[in-house]
């Protein structure tokens, strides 16, 4: 019974608590007794609240023994929340020694949304220290192991959230997305992630990294919990002077559209530069049968070329780092966090503090924006990279122009193994070549299943992007896509992944 | 602060880089160890020697290929600093609640008095 109920996707589990089939304090046990089983394997998580998920739960129960309708659609329904976002009940570290044991004192407007829907929140999980990196392996707390193979990574940054959804201890997580720290986990886990439109979800109590790139969203195993969850954390919040203040878009009444199976009358355009040499064969190959699966559900299918998305990379670790050095500014040992007693004034504590805080991969990409932001070279780097992100937001508005959604692959590989590329910054940057253009230019981007590819048997991701608060047709492709996929593989790809061994407890 | 000259108000900031640190990117090596080091003391990071030999290595290899920026023409191009136009966001001018002394303190790694205990800011000649 417990571990039929982690199987289920949220939509089914929330339908069976609304309609008492199963108690959410049910649900609840029953993740927390998958997380105590797996996660020596895996190492999803940094905290696991049990105690207040199963009170939150009880409430839920409570509230439907009573005759209250459901505050949500989804509430009773238990989620793993990336560490980056504050919760006022459950340390927040980023994945940051810096922070190690930090409680916020308030909530993340995300948290907020989360709790008043009804959400039973699990824990907080693994990411790479401040959401820089793309396999987890940079967190101060270990690297979170790939459920399909734990020697190899779950993605990053988020790929503690991604690992948690495949490893069955969740059926939502919520990600940020910076430059595809949910989209590439959700490609190499076989699981489904969204980046939102710049703006379209609060970023009030998200611990930045780039301000102006990053974006929390959704992540599942199926492209209508994402959707429904979509709705959940999205909207305007006053309290984050960047959000949009348009409505949500009917991201639900899409994917349910979407898994009709019609995309007839939809232009689809294949991004001439996202693809090819450096993309492994396996990855070009699942990329090529999607692209055939998507012209079967009567979408044409396009080339279109986006020119400029080749310094989209370079543009991307200017302005990224730059951002970076100012906002970790805040990491003073002063206020909250670690304190350092090393050195007789406030800025030898500082900096004994930040040395001993602050992993490498900070560390490098504080010193490269401080680099890039110094006069004399601010021209020539920081102020080009964003002259470079105006072509990029042009490239996307005139493809946009031809076509309803862009596809790429979501990651140029499968997931690689533990520490092949921990040594090498410029190689792990790579990994975010597809995903990058989106977060520069403010638009949405999603990751759904795509298949298995040949050589490694591991998971690869379909990216597919709309223009910004474009969501509702980019989830009735990925929709509409899953469908046909699931029909004509008899089954979602998540089924295929190998059973982890189950720790005695 | 200290009077020594280069020495920045905050880190992140933009301040001149030490003259004698900077190296010419066009000149193969597109960022020295000193200069590392330089960029590592504005950022109040107090890095070992070993982190340096590998930083420095490691940052020379990413601005080789981050400077591939400048094979853009994009004279005419405005910047984008942001993904969706901005513009001020104003609440009305009303009292809402705040953080408690208590909470803004919660953190804190130590606090006397209701404020934050920190060490001395000012040198000894100062």
């Amino acid at each position: 019974m417990s571990s039929d109920l982690t199987r289920l996707d949220a939509a089914t589990l929330a339908e069976k608590i609304h309609s008492r089939e199963v108690s959410a304090v049910e649900a609840a046990q029953a993740h927390l007794d998958r997380i105590a089983a797996v996660e020596g394997d895996v190492h999803a998580f940094l905290h696991v609240a049990g105690e207040s998920a199963l009170e939150s739960a009880a409430l839920v129960d409570a509230s439907i023994a009573a005759g209250t309708a459901p505050a949500s659609p989804l509430a009773g329904v238990p989620l793993a929340l990336k560490d980056v976002f504050a919760t006022i009940d459950m340390p927040t570290t980023c994945g940051s020694r810096i922070l190690e044991g930090w409680r916020p004192p308030y909530d993340a407007t995300l948290t907020s949304r989360l709790r008043a829907a009804g959400i039973t929140i699990l824990g907080k999980t693994n990411m790479d220290e401040f959401a820089m990196g793309s396999s987890t392996e940079y967190s101060a707390y270990g690297p979170t192991h790939n459920p399909w193979a734990l020697d190899r990574i779950a993605g990053g940054s988020g790929g503690g959230s991604a690992a948690a959804l495949a490893a069955f201890e969740a059926p939502l997580a919520i990600g940020t997305d910076t430059g595809g720290s949910i989209r590439q986990p959700a490609a190499v886990t076989g699981t489904v992630g969204v980046k939102p439109t710049y703006g379209g979800v609060s970023r009030y109590g998200l611990v930045a990294c780039a301000s102006s790139l990053d974006q929390g969203g959704p992540c599942a195993r199926t492209v209508l919990d994402a959707a429904l969850l979509h709705e959940v954390i999205a909207g305007h919040d006053p309290l984050d002077s960047t959000s949009i203040d348009a409505p949500v878009p009917a991201v639900v009444e899409a994917a349910r559209l979407g898994a009709t199976g019609d995309l007839s009358g939809l232009r689809v355009g294949v991004v001439r530069e996202l693809g090819g040499e450096g993309y492994q064969p396996g990855v070009r190959a699942s990329f090529d049968a999607a692209l055939r699966r998507l012209e079967k559900l009567g979408a044409e299918v396009v080339e279109v070329s986006c020119p400029h998305f080749e310094y989209g990379l370079a543009a991307y670790y200017l302005i990224l780092p730059s951002e970076v050095s100012s906002n970790l500014a805040r990491f003073d040992a002063m206020r909250y966090g670690l304190r350092v007693e090393k050195g007789a004034s406030a800025e030898e504590v500082m900096a004994a503090t930040r040395e001993a805080g602050f992993g490498p991969e900070v560390k490098r990409r504080i010193i490269l924006g401080t680099y890039a932001l110094s006069s004399g070279y601010y021209d020539a780097y920081y102020g080009q990279a964003q002259k470079v992100r105006t072509l990029i937001s042009r490239d996307f508005a005139a493809a946009f122009a031809q076509v309803d959604v862009l596809v790429s692959p979501t990651a140029p590989t499968t997931a690689f193994p533990i520490g092949e590329k921990i040594d090498d910054p410029l190689a792990m940057y790579l990994n975010d070549l597809a995903t990058i253009p989106t977060n520069l230019a403010g638009v949405a981007g999603m990751s759904v299943p795509s298949g298995l590819a040949e050589e490694d048997g591991l998971p690869v991701g379909l990216q597919i992007m709309a223009p910004a608060l474009g969501e509702a047709v980019m989830y009735r492709v990925g929709a509409a896509f899953e469908a046909a996929r699931n029909a004509d593989e008899s089954g979602p790809l998540i089924a295929r992944i190998p059973e982890l061994e189950v720790a005695a407890r | 602060m200290s009077a020594e000259p280069g020495t920045p108000s905050a880190p992140g900031s933009s301040t001149v880089p030490d003259p004698s640190a900077v190296s010419d990117p066009s000149a193969g090596e597109a960022i020295s160890r000193d200069e590392v080091a330089h960029l590592a003391r504005l950022a109040r990071l107090a890095v070992t020697d070993e982190e340096l030999d590998v930083f420095a290595g490691q940052l020379d290899v990413i601005l080789g290929s981050v400077a591939r920026v400048g094979e853009v023409a994009a004279e005419d191009i405005p910047p984008t600093s942001h993904a969706v136009p901005l513009q001020n966001v104003f609440r009305q001018d009303v009292r809402r609640p705040g953080l408690s002394q208590e909470q803004a303190l919660s953190g804190a790694p130590a606090a006397e008095e209701g404020r934050f205990r920190v060490p001395r800011i000012l040198g000894e000649e100062a």
